[in-house]
């Protein structure tokens, strides 16, 4: 994973993907030391470490991660669906086995696509720190000094400069003119002619760099995110709240380091109003939740209003808006007794939340005349002979369909769900009356009314509340994740908009005296020879380098001079070779 | 419903007619192509050549005059303004074929844009909220990208055929496939992320599009030297398509840099994703279908920038990786919307 600059220098490159290089000579006055180096399971070592780091097991392992994932998008996911991946198991008999013992449910959790990862970023830090290295190096090293032919480059003019002027003095100018952001050392050279070696465009490696190395932070920051994060989810009905502790939450998931119970200890007091608005087809236009909340237990109650996209946001947690239903309350009056009043949160079944749910009332233990409830609540209800089907999620026309049984609801034989009655007390209750649950009566119920059963017991469906399901997240690192990330666009920029270029500019003194002396009696001038070089994706640098030679004419012919006689570039001859047609053949 | 009717109605409209256009500037662009000679690049390439010789002959007779002797002829090339090419003077008649091609593509960019502008303002949000108007959107980014590229390079002209010809396509699927009416957003979708992510990965999306096309012309290209090389050059038939093409070198450098532009604003699309998916479903990754997949592409390109930088992976090795990543692209977009049930299927096909 050597990155993306195709423009490396070439020992950058080399020292990138060292099993490229030739191993050392060996030398004759080699110690056993050194042999064994060599040749020894150290040389194994290396030689293995070598290819790990090399730019093509960082393709292979890209390669494999990619389709490492697929699985993971094709096949039911635990983490993600975990009835569906059940169901999918246990259709597939022993090819659903299979898949689960090797991880195929639970890929991005999987040691072997960890094992792929891993081994990318061990290859990537061993590309890395030699890079590194290198590029802190290439700072501070010099421009290279000029090729002896300039005019042999991809981009390269020449010209003179009339009059009679050091080399030295136009290259200070010419230094100038190429302006600060060229890295440039004027150079001389035997024979009297003086050089400048410019070079731009290092942060191309910079911004390399610094892709990688935020792409490894930002994988640090999800590790860390992930083992000391956690999340809840939790139902609340309107009319009432809960506090952050790891009890209240209907499911809890945390990292392996998250240490239990220490979650922030704010509360969301009360959910004051849930409200879902609905278009005139049925389609949701918007949700929000008014919440009251306290930041900790002797703070300030707060407002907020919760929706789809906007979370509360507390010191470190976060609190999302995640589902909505509906949740009725029912009272059962039994003969001379007190009224009970009872709300069920109901788990939609459609998207018209058509619901179900079940109300529990428990007598003494063994009595066996606890009261179960079994309802369906369809907000908007049609009724097909008896059975009702909500025909919108907006509450228009409520009804709750109640199954009312007396008997035993088995409640002190283990937890069952809070989402409907055992299954097994009611078929307990078919078998022998006495242990089990047995159906009084069935009735559907508009808002307000009341059924009687035949013992004289009253169950009243009195009104409707709505429920918001809360998550309450917590990661520990995603500030520095979201830098990251930033960051790594940036490098991205970097490394893949700039282009290290060199230009070299080199003088020639001419004509009357000068080195490179023309026929006698030639005017004294001075010879200039203009290269540039772009590495690999050329872009916009001939374009570039035209500027720059422009620049550069104008103020050599611009300059104030060392001699009284005022010089002029002479334009004639000199030309870059800058045809149309630079889409091609470079 | 919300939406305004006849507005929606009208852009639907547009919709289509742009197609059709497209359709008709694709049918001139590949009568360029066929009838009109071998293409600008092969010709100024043919024009320039003797044209070099004759400046360095003459710079080699009269060097006396002007130069030290040692200034070689490639110093006397001309280097400011182009050299006047005069193939492009003369007006073939395939010249004007493709002229008119371009004329014609613009006004289909225009009823596209109205289209999807309209269409925005008739639902009052960006118009992109679903797959219809994603792929609408990504296909007016492709066009206007092939257009920009005229801009620069002119000579690539006589290929507009290959670069509209996958627009139409996904076009054309868009308006029968995945049309859905014109309707408001569900709430999870009211956001302003909407604008920046969608609209980051559409035109990213669009533009590695583009690079797919150069890197197919490429791979057609490259195999036509190989067998120019082995001096069996077919002459004739969908095979010589190849010798019309721009040199294989700049076709693989055009498509580096459609992917070297694409990259960043993918990343960025998809942090963006992230971002909104933190505010939204309540963690910044999931492994949803999509997010899986938008990895998969971005792991791929990756690949092949990689892939472009290593020896004994340029070249024909990095265009297939190229290809690959497309094909993930295409899937990410085709089947996961549609086929796999996740957090992303907003095609609003299956409700």
């Amino acid at each position: 994973m050597t990155g993306t600059a195709t423009d490396a220098p070439p020992d950058a490159g080399s020292a990138a993907q060292p099993s490229a290089q030739p191993s050392a000579q060996s030398r004759p006055t080699e110690t056993a030391l050194q042999r064994i180096i060599r040749h020894g399971p150290v040389a194994g070592v290396r030689k293995l470490w070598r290819r790990l780091i090399s730019m093509r097991t960082a393709l292979v392992l890209l390669f494999l991660l990619a389709i490492a994932a697929v699985p993971g998008s094709l096949l039911p996911q635990r983490n993600l669906n975990p009835l569906r991946t059940q169901q999918y198991i246990d259709q597939h008999g022993a090819w659903g086995t299979f898949l689960d013992r090797i991880g195929m449910f639970d890929v991005f959790g999987s040691a072997w696509f960890a094992a792929i990862y891993l081994l990318l970023f061990v290859s990537l830090i061993g590309c890395l720190v030699p890079r590194i290295r290198l590029y802190a190096k290439s700072l501070r090293t010099k421009p290279l000094p000029a090729p002896r032919n300039l005019l042999r480059l991809p981009e390269s003019t020449g010209f003179d400069v009339l009059g009679e002027r050091s080399a030295a003095d136009l290259a200070a100018v010419a230094r100038a003119s190429l302006g600060r952001r060229w890295r440039a050392i004027v150079r001389e050279e035997p024979g009297g002619s003086v050089a400048i070696a410019a070079e731009k465009g290092y942060s191309r490696e910079a911004g390399n760099l610094l892709f990688h190395l935020s792409l490894l932070t930002l994988l640090i920051c999800i590790a860390i995110g992930n083992l000391f994060g956690y999340q809840g989810t939790v139902l609340v009905t309107e009319g009432r709240g809960f506090c952050n502790s790891v009890l209240t939450y209907d499911s809890f998931k945390s990292g392996r380091l998250a240490q239990d119970g220490q979650v922030a200890p704010f509360c969301i007091d009360t959910l004051n109003d849930f409200q879902a608005t609905y278009r005139a087809d049925g389609s949701a236009s918007d949700f929000r939740a008014d919440i009251t909340y306290s930041r900790s237990v002797d703070s300030a109650p707060e407002q907020y209003r919760l929706k789809v996209n906007s979370p509360l946001r507390l010191e470190g947690d976060r609190v999302y808006l995640l589902s909505h239903g509906y949740t009725p309350v029912i009272t059962v009056t039994r003969p001379g007794q007190p009224p009970l009043t009872s709300e069920a949160a109901f788990v939609p079944a459609d998207l018209n939340y058509t619901s179900e749910g079940a109300f529990k009332f428990a007598g003494p233990v063994g009595a066996g005349n606890d009261i179960g409830v079994e309802g369906i609540f369809a907000p908007t209800s049609v009724d097909h002979g008896g059975v009702i089907v909500s025909t919108s999620p907006k509450l228009g026309n409520p009804v709750l369909g109640l199954i009312v049984y007396t008997g035993d609801l088995g409640l002190q034989l283990g937890p069952q769900s809070v989402y409907s009655l055992s299954a097994t007390q009611k078929d307990e209750g078919k078998a022998d009356p006495s242990t089990g649950l047995v159906v009084q009566d069935r009735q559907n119920l508009a808002m307000g009314e009341t059924m009687t059963l035949a013992d004289g017991t009253t169950v009243t469906f009195d009104s409707v509340k709505e429920w918001a399901s809360l998550q309450v997240s917590h990661d520990p690192s995603q500030r520095e994740l979201l830098i990251a990330a930033v960051l790594m666009v940036a490098g991205l920029l970097g490394s893949l908009a700039i282009r290290r270029r060199r230009i070299w500019v080199r003088f020639s003194p001419a004509g009357a005296g000068g080195a490179a002396a023309g026929a006698p009696g030639d005017p004294a001038r001075t010879v200039v020879s203009v290269g540039g070089l772009a590495r690999s994706d050329s872009g916009s640098f001939p374009e570039e380098f035209r500027n720059v030679i422009e620049r550069l004419r104008a103020d050599l012919a611009g300059a104030p001079p060392s001699t009284a006689e005022s010089p002029s570039t002479s334009e004639l001859p000199s030309t870059a070779q800058t045809g149309p047609t630079r889409i091609d053949e470079e | 419903m919300a939406a305004n009717e006849s507005l929606a109605r009208l852009s639907d409209v547009l919709f289509t007619t742009s197609i059709a256009t497209y359709a008709v500037a694709m049918c001139f662009y590949t009568a360029e192509y066929a009838f009109g000679r071998k293409g600008y690049v092969a010709s100024t390439a043919a024009a320039t050549a003797p044209r070099r010789e004759l400046v360095s002959v003459g710079a080699s007779t009269g060097g006396g005059t002007v130069a030290t002797a040692d200034v070689p002829a490639a110093a006397l090339r001309p280097a400011f303004g182009k050299i006047d090419n005069p193939v492009r003077k003369a007006h073939s008649s395939g010249d004007r074929l493709g002229v008119l091609a371009v004329v014609i593509t613009v006004i289909g960019v225009i009823l596209h844009g109205t289209s999807v502008t309209l269409r925005g303002i008739a639902v009052d949000r960006v118009p992109w909220g679903n797959m219809y108007e994603f792929a609408a959107i990504a296909g007016l980014v492709a066009v206007l990208a092939f257009l920009a590229t005229l801009i620069k390079l002119p000579q690539l002209r006589y290929l507009g055929g290959f670069a509209l010809f996958p627009v139409v396509i996904v076009m054309f699927l868009a308006g029968t496939v995945w049309y859905v009416q014109a309707s408001p957003l569900v709430p999870a979708l009211q956001s302003y992320w909407l604008a920046i992510h969608v609209s980051a990965a559409a035109s990213s999306e669009g533009v590695l599009m583009t690079s797919t096309v150069l890197t197919v012309l490429y791979l057609v290209r490259s195999r036509y030297d190989r067998l120019a090389a082995a001096g069996e050059a077919p002459q004739s038939g969908w095979r010589a398509i190849g010798s019309r093409l721009p040199a294989a070198a700049s076709l693989d450098k055009g498509a580096y840099r459609a992917v070297a532009f694409a990259f960043p604003i993918y990343t960025f699309a998809v942090i963006c994703g992230a971002i909104w998916a933190e505010a939204a479903w309540g963690r910044y990754w999931g492994w949803d279908p999509k997010e899986v997949w938008a990895f998969i592409v971005w792991v791929i390109y990756a690949a092949y920038l990689h892939a472009r930088a290593t020896a004994g992976w340029k070249g024909r090795a990095a265009a297939w990786i190229n290809i690959v990543g497309f094909g993930a692209m295409t899937f990410n977009f085709f089947v996961v919307n549609v086929v796999i049930a996740g957090l992303h299927s907003y095609s609003g096909l299956n409700s």
